[in-house]
């Protein structure tokens, strides 16, 4: 009866089977100096346009300062974009009082993306107080029914955070994530703090939610193995700019972009008979967001750069079915 | 030229060892924490040996003792809460667990060195990288002299910027001489990292004790980084201790690699048994929580449960309430390191 209550809030859009569009967003930061001088910006994201369909998990993956958490962000709209469109079933989010409804997030840290005063039970049942206008009675069934789901007993319900393992925290963050019948979550590093045991029983648990409830995923890493564990699609993100992007399998099985080849062969494989590390032949560290380097981003570090790579851009081009690569001599990475 | 001799192994005070010598043996060692809520026993009766230019991964998740291991080698732990209850650190044949806090400082550093997961929590910030380093080199020239007593005729400070520029130029750091006279601040987190290291070795340790050193730092930089650490080994003639949460970096850069679990170190073999063959539950059960390929070719296998509370004592074994194939005599008696194979030790009954 409850179930009825939940759903009458929800609307349901029709149109478009793209969930999530987003086009050229920017999110720039201005930066203090003097006025004399002329305006400097952190361009943390420029010009990223992705896209994610209902039921599908996508992956944005890149290094620290790559701007993938602004990027995420600026999806929840968190932070006010700088320029481009964000679509929701067609509709623009910025205007839409739905969009809310419809998107939540999971965020890296348990620690602090939980209000450490506050009850499990209150912390979870806040996402309904906004949005729906639920009895309690109703509210308590309905993070009862959550709390089971991602694997909580009932008697952590009146505990407070600092009382709650590692693990434990991020399935409450999952269970408040959840318990609104958003239709996209956006998972920001969802397991970079917990150890690998932990880590595997919370991937399967969303896998497991995904399937049940249908939910789009959105994930935001630079963990190799969960992006290819998790994602359809996967979008490989540089200073800012999406430099490729295909179905999960292909790219991880025959990167394109030099720098998607050296992210993956740098990403420690358990078996040491295949020890790919010390092979690695990247150097350098990524470049600065105020001022990046003129031509393609990944020029200074490339083993490929030549002339026309320091002098012009490379747009993202469309190289077979699914594939995406933004590098002049993609032809010979082939 | 110059240079050239500066990067030549180092001439130990010591007589040099041979391949056969162990670096450093740990016998029975157990630490433990005291805090309000009860005894923590963070290190249970762990007994390895480390030989020299061998690099040693200690494997563990959080909570396994690992560091408190690394802190209690090196004596630098955190006394009180901490303790050392029982076993020896024995280094080139002297039992460290023997000695003062003076006599402990003469081997700090020189012959056993340390970096951390946060390089910038151990440079210090008002100082610049090129003097923090010239000190490390001071200090390793003062012992030097004090233990052979020869009387060398003592460096300039020209010769100690040179040779603090080599070091640094040994990490790989491009455009050394600029970075010599940076702060720590103005460094990314890979060239800090890579700062300790060149301090690490410019004092030219036999052992070098490295607690999750890429874990905070990016992926294409710490494959650079573990590169380097391995390159170096051999260079300066150094045994390394890695400890680190990465089975996948161990079995990438590691001879041998020990497991912990709980405070105690339930297998330990070569890197490549290890990871062909392993014989312990919990190793097993690790390998399978490492997602390789996708979803859709098969599901993770997570280990179910979670760790333990270490305040109390077990007289069983300590995965028992997370092991598959858990026996009566689990729940008895704790099993005992032996070794079903040849330099392959494991405390699991199903090896018996």
């Amino acid at each position: 009866m409850h179930q009825d209550k939940n759903t009458e809030w929800r609307v349901t859009y029709m149109n478009s089977d793209k969930l999530l569009e987003t086009r050229d967003l920017k999110t720039y930061f201005p930066l203090r100096g003097s006025f004399l001088q002329k305006r400097r910006y952190v361009r943390a994201v420029d010009s990223v346009s992705i896209n994610v369909d209902e039921g599908e998990t996508v992956a944005v993956v890149g290094e620290s300062g790559c701007g993938k958490t602004t990027f995420a962000r600026t999806v929840l709209l968190l932070t006010h974009p700088t320029a481009g469109t964000i679509k929701f079933h067609g509709q623009d989010a910025v205007r839409s009082n739905q969009y809310y409804r419809n998107l939540q997030i999971v965020f890296q840290d348990p620690d602090s993306s939980l209000d450490p005063t506050m009850k499990i039970r209150d912390i979870v049942a806040e996402p309904l107080l906004g949005l729906s206008k639920l009895t309690r009675e109703a509210v308590d069934e309905r993070v009862a029914q959550v709390m089971n789901e991602v694997g909580l007993g009932n008697d952590m319900l009146y505990r407070v955070p600092r009382q709650l393992s590692g693990g434990q925290k991020q399935r409450v963050n999952i269970a408040r994530a959840i318990v609104s019948e958003p239709k996209l979550v956006v998972l920001d590093e969802p397991t970079s703090a917990l150890d690998a045991s932990v880590q595997a029983q919370i991937l399967n648990l969303l896998l497991d939610l995904q399937t049940r409830h249908g939910l789009s995923y959105l994930i935001i890493t630079h963990n190799i193995s969960v992006a290819e564990y998790l994602s359809d699609r996967i979008y490989v993100m540089y200073a800012g700019k999406i430099v490729e992007k295909g179905p999960t399998d292909d790219v991880i099985k025959k990167p394109r972009h030099p720098y998607t080849i050296a992210l993956l062969a740098s990403a420690p494989i358990p078996d040491p008979k295949k020890k790919n590390l010390l092979g690695v032949e990247i150097s350098g560290e990524p470049p600065s967001a105020i001022e990046p380097p003129l031509g393609c981003r990944f020029n200074p570090r490339c083993p490929l750069a030549k002339e026309l790579c320091r002098g012009k851009e490379p747009t993202l081009d469309q190289i077979s079915e699914n594939r995406f690569v933004a590098c002049h001599f993609v032809g010979e990475t082939a | 030229m110059h240079l050239e001799t500066l990067l030549n192994p180092k001439i130990s005070p010591n007589s040099a060892p041979t391949l056969t010598d162990k670096i450093l043996e740990v016998n029975d060692l157990s630490v433990n924490y005291q805090s309000s809520r009860g005894t923590v026993h963070a290190v249970d009766s762990v007994s390895f040996s480390i030989e020299p230019r061998r690099l040693i991964a200690v494997v563990g998740e959080s909570g396994s003792g690992k560091s408190t291991l690394g802190l209690a080698i090196i004596g630098l732990l955190p006394t009180p809460p901490a303790k050392q209850t029982a076993g020896t650190v024995v280094y080139k044949g002297t039992n460290l667990s023997d000695l003062d806090r003076e006599q402990m400082r003469g081997y700090r550093g020189t012959e056993i060195a340390m970096i951390f997961q946060e390089p910038i929590t151990s440079l210090n910030p008002v100082y610049k990288i090129g003097t923090q380093i010239g000190e490390a080199i001071t200090i390793r020239d003062s012992r030097k002299t004090k233990k052979t007593s020869n009387s060398q005729s003592p460096k300039t400070k020209h010769d100690r910027h040179e040779e603090v520029i080599a070091s640094l130029k040994r990490v790989r750091i491009p455009d050394s001489e600029n970075v010599a006279e940076r702060y720590p601040f103005e460094l990314s987190g890979g060239m800090r990292q890579r700062v300790m290291i060149a301090m690490a070795l410019a004092q030219k340790p036999s052992l070098l004790i490295a607690d999750e050193p890429t874990t905070a730092l990016d992926v294409t930089t710490q494959a650079e980084v573990l590169k380097l650490m391995r390159n170096l080994m051999d260079e300066v003639d150094t045994s390394i201790l890695l400890i680190t949460h990465d089975l996948a970096v161990a079995s990438q850069v590691a001879d041998r690699v020990a497991v912990m679990y709980g405070g105690q170190i339930i297998e330990e073999a070569e890197v490549n048994e290890l990871f062909d063959e392993p014989l312990h539950p919990y190793t097993n059960g690790l390998l399978a929580c490492i997602p390789t390929g996708s979803k859709k070719k098969a599901k993770l296998k997570p280990i179910q449960g979670s760790v333990l509370d270490l305040r109390e004592t077990y007289n069983y074994c300590k995965f028992a309430p997370r092991c598959p194939y858990v026996m009566d005599k689990c729940w008895t008696t704790k099993p005992s390191l032996h070794a079903p194979r040849q330099e392959h030790r494991v405390a699991c009954y199903l090896h018996e």
